[in-house]
């Protein structure tokens, strides 16, 4: 029996499990896909926002700026990849200058420091790559960039080193509950625990069905996205965004931790959670939205394009809050934009919501806070690289050539505290199959090391778990349809 | 930096065009080293398991193994170091090139000449931003050919290709000798930018339909291609709608182009050429950088790997005279696109640097298909070389050369021009 069951695998979930393990009792994670960061949390526009554009007084403003003052933490205790690059909103208009100055109003409000308006001059002296256009711009010095992927793989790393028990392949179909707790089974597996955190996106409400408990309308908005090249990386340095619309915050312009451009997102409505697919007509959007802050994108150095869905709901805000209908039940649901940035902060927020329905914090003895991130070959100077090959010399063996990553990386992301066991899950973990090439020199020795290290055969590594197999099988072997 | 070796000759890459280069170089008398990322060499030529090469340089019809091996088998008896499983990092001005091994470590190497023959790599679906879902099931043809030629399974088994690139051509008949059915074969442009005999025995001999102007304009599938859906393009290569088919499949095979590997090239900040997408050269391959030289994929992008060897033997032979302190530098003359040429190899020429003895070959690729047509090598109004050709296409590279006895002749700016009778 175990005292929590976070219900849900991306940044919330991990966010929760990590806040929780730094105390003791027996935690587990339950995700529906093969690895963590599989849907909301992976397709984002990856922004720790600075926190103007959240209404005054929600909890959307009040996590927002909480959450973006710990990534300073983040980074150093956790080795998560954050730059504090700046955020700049453009003023196209005296319309668009009226709402920049309501931005800065509603900044200072919701306690976000170092905000300024700046004219034209100055934005195109910070950034010369932005269009004439402009009359002046909102600029949050607080505003940042990170790996959204990273951050979730991050904290749930923690979680699991702390002993959280992390259960994939689990997308629960129903929940029971007794005196003691809750039975929560997917299929014929079951997992009892005395408490559920409800952290499953775009299903939070599926999942609080499942237990009797409250809906939020949970809707997917989806948000397309084109990414370049790395050569396009120094296009801008900090993210550049349009005034909002009732749709979200607009098109954004901006470099990556990793140093490539993003482009995106669109704001789409849509009923199907699970339609991720990217359209002409979005991509087409973002590509006119784009030039618009910025007049030269090259965009035949598109690398590739890709959507996410947020979890929308008709209450612009999040819905973080104990069960009105079912003991023991904790939710975080409708975790849309600033959902991300907030993350730590409704991590912790969710363990004080715990406490206050009565499960008790005793901090754990032995909690190991600090993280250490896998070793890239790729920032390493001449003698690190000597030095890591001589210590290992799978150091040596570079396997994604686009990106530099070796064989020694690849192989440590099978074997970390959440074991990566498919193509994508090593490609978040080590950016091998992230470049120019998109996979196509480095995807066959990838299977290869997969079958080597977790005992799979060619035909059962998948792109990302389900039924995203690689190859059929042999063709020396004859299909079981012609062996009549 | 401690501990750098030095070499006279360093080829990077040791596929057909690392290999030729290094073989001319050594037979020119440098000492040359080749750095092969892959544990054999070889290059492309590995996975390219069907014959038809080195109908021109051997007279023979070879494999793609076997024509390397043939390469692999010359540097026996020459002063060549080849190292495989090595992985350049760096190249830049001073010919300083780093690279890794798990032998070697993390080394660097100061080279006398480089030889650039990194070969290409393929166009992908992110670089079309194709729309639709992204499920496991899309392969660049190459990456395709990998998995069955060298690794032995099969990726798929309904395929639909895009692409009547080569190497889409050539893995339609693959898949089909494996037991796949490829239903269909779009090709974006209203002509094929394979080679004609390969649309032959590829796609008339296995039946299966090729269609030209039409492009994929959306990918189906939850975990797995389930579908891809088609459409006719206008003349500006735009999807028009209404005219969008959808045909299941659980393959879509990407043979949409290849690009030239010039990363590395990136950090000798050398003049590229926009069409090529590769450096631009004098006819000994020698790049603006000094020392540096380029061929193979990695210069122009070939349809013959005859071609690649051709080329690669100048530049070996170049970059040897030039690590020996026997060569020097003119001023070199342009070379321009005349009508209905799309680029040359090589953009400009030294004529007083020219081998001696040999012809001045000039490769160069027309813009459309065309019949009937002269295509005249000029200097100034001087006419250098004329030939006729039955048929030009994009997807042939062709050549024109001009004697060594003519060499003189040459003055003012050069170009080659392909004169109609009319286009196809």
């Amino acid at each position: 029996m175990f005292d929590v069951a976070i219900i849900g695998g991306g940044v919330i979930g991990c966010a929760a499990a990590w806040a929780l393990s730094r105390y003791e009792g027996r935690f587990c994670l339950l995700e529906a896909h093969e690895d963590v960061a599989n849907e909301t949390s992976k397709a984002n526009s990856a922004i720790v926002h600075a926190g103007f554009d959240a209404e005054a007084g929600t909890e959307m403003a009040r996590l927002n700026v909480l959450g973006n003052a710990m990534f300073d933490m983040l980074h150093e205790d956790l080795e998560v990849p954050f730059i504090r690059n700046g955020s700049l909103v453009l003023a196209f208009d005296d319309e668009d200058m009226a709402h920049v100055k309501e931005l800065y109003e509603r900044g200072i409000k919701n306690g976000v420091p170092g905000l300024e308006i700046w004219d034209k001059a100055r934005v195109l002296e910070k950034e010369p790559n932005i269009s004439e256009n402009i009359v002046g711009a909102l600029w949050a010095p607080t505003g940042g960039i990170t790996c959204p992927y990273e951050l979730t793989i991050a904290l749930g790393e923690t979680a699991a080193m702390n002993g959280t028990e992390f259960i994939f392949n689990f997308r629960a179909d129903k929940i029971e509950k007794d005196a003691d707790g809750f039975t929560i089974s997917a299929g014929d597996r079951k997992v009892r625990a005395k408490y559920i955190i409800n952290a499953a996106g775009l299903y939070a409400d599926e999942v609080s069905a499942l237990a009797g408990g409250e809906t939020f309308g949970i809707y997917p908005r989806k948000g397309e996205y084109i990414i370049l090249d790395r050569s396009e990386g120094n296009t801008v340095s900090s993210t550049i965004f349009q005034t909002p619309s009732k749709m979200g915050k607009g098109i954004l312009v901006t470099p990556t931790v990793d140093g490539n451009l993003l482009l995106g997102p669109t704001a789409e409505d849509g009923e199907i959670k699970d339609d991720f697919a990217t359209t002409a007509k979005g991509l087409a959007e973002v590509r006119t939205q784009s030039t618009r802050s910025v007049p030269g994108i090259r965009f035949n150095k598109a690398i590739k394009t890709f959507a996410g869905n947020r979890a929308q709901t008709p209450v612009h805000d999040f819905h973080i809050k104990v069960s009105d209908k079912v003991p023991g039940l904790v939710h975080a649901a409708g975790i849309c934009s600033p959902g991300l940035t907030s993350a730590p902060a409704i991590g912790e927020e969710l363990v004080g919501l715990l406490s206050g329905i009565g499960f008790e914090l005793k901090p754990r003895a032995d909690y190991k806070g600090k993280r250490k991130a896998i070793r890239r070959f790729r920032e390493m100077n001449p003698e690190e690289r000597a030095e890591a090959i001589a210590r290992d010399p799978r150091y040596g063996r570079i396997i994604c050539r686009c990106e530099t990553v070796s064989e020694a990386e690849i192989v440590e992301a099978m074997h970390r505290p959440i074991p990566a066991r498919s193509l994508d899950a090593v490609k978040r973990r080590t950016r091998a199959g992230m470049g120019r090439c998109q996979s196509g020199f480095c995807s066959p020795y990838v299977m290869k090391l997969l079958c080597r290290e977790h005992g799979m055969k060619m035909e059962e590594v998948t792109k990302f778990g389900g039924q995203s197999f690689i190859v059929y099988g042999k063709t020396a072997e004859p299909r079981q349809e012609d062996a009549k | 930096m401690s501990n750098i070796k030095e070499a006279e000759v360093l080829v990077i890459g040791g596929g057909p065009a690392g290999l030729a280069a290094a073989v001319s170089a050594a037979r020119s008398g440098a000492k040359v080293v080749i750095l092969e990322r892959e544990n054999k060499a070889g290059g492309i030529l590995k996975q390219c398991i069907h014959n038809g090469f080195g109908l021109k340089y051997f007279n023979e019809e070879l494999t793609g193994p076997e024509y390397a091996e043939r390469f692999i088998d010359m540097l026996e008896g020459l002063p060549i170091e080849l190292y495989t499983d090595t992985m350049v990092l760096s190249v830049n001005r001073d010919r300083m090139v780093t690279a890794v091994s798990q032998q070697l470590g993390f080394v660097t190497w100061h080279a006398k000449a480089i030889v650039l023959a990194m070969g290409c790599r393929e166009r992908t679906r992110g670089a079309l931003q194709i729309a639709g879902d992204r499920p496991a099931g899309v392969f660049t043809a190459g990456c395709a050919q990998r998995l069955v030629n060298l690794e032995g399974y099969m990726p798929g088994r309904e395929v639909v290709i895009l692409g009547s690139g080569d190497i889409g051509l050539i893995m339609a008949r693959r898949f089909t000798w494996e037991g796949a059915k490829v239903k269909l074969v779009l090709e974006i442009m209203p002509y094929s930018s394979g080679l004609n005999r390969n649309i032959v025995q590829c796609l008339h001999d296995n039946d299966i339909p090729l269609l030209f102007s039409h492009t994929v304009v959306k990918i189906h599938g939850k975990d797995r291609v389930e579908g891809i859906t088609y459409a006719e393009v206008d003349e500006r290569r735009n999807p028009i709608p209404g005219t969008e088919v959808y045909v299941p499949c659980d393959t879509l095979l990407l043979s949409v182009g290849l690009i030239p590997e010039n990363e590395l090239t990136e950090g000798l900040n050398i003049p590229m050429d926009r069409v090529t997408n590769g450096a631009v050269v004098d006819q000994n391959r020698q790049t603006d950088a000094e020392g540096v030289f380029a061929c193979g994929n990695v210069l122009h992008v070939h349809d013959l790997v005859d071609n690649v060897s051709e080329e690669s033997m100048i530049a070996g032979r170049s970059a040897a005279r030039y690590a020996l302190g026997q060569s020097g530098r003119g001023e070199p003359i342009p070379v321009k696109c005349g009508e209905h040429v799309r680029y040359t190899v090589p953009q400009k020429v030294d004529p007083a640097a020219q081998e001696p003895g040999e012809d001045l070959r000039v490769y160069f690729r027309t813009d459309n298909v065309y019949q009937n047509v002269t295509v005249e090598l000029r200097s100034g109004d001087t006419l250098l070389a004329r030939r006729r050709r039955m048929v030009v296409a994009p997807g042939e590279m062709e050549n024109i050369s001009c004697k060594y006895a003519d060499i003189g002749k040459i003055s003012g700016e050069i170009s080659v021009h392909i004169i109609t009778g009319g286009a196809k």
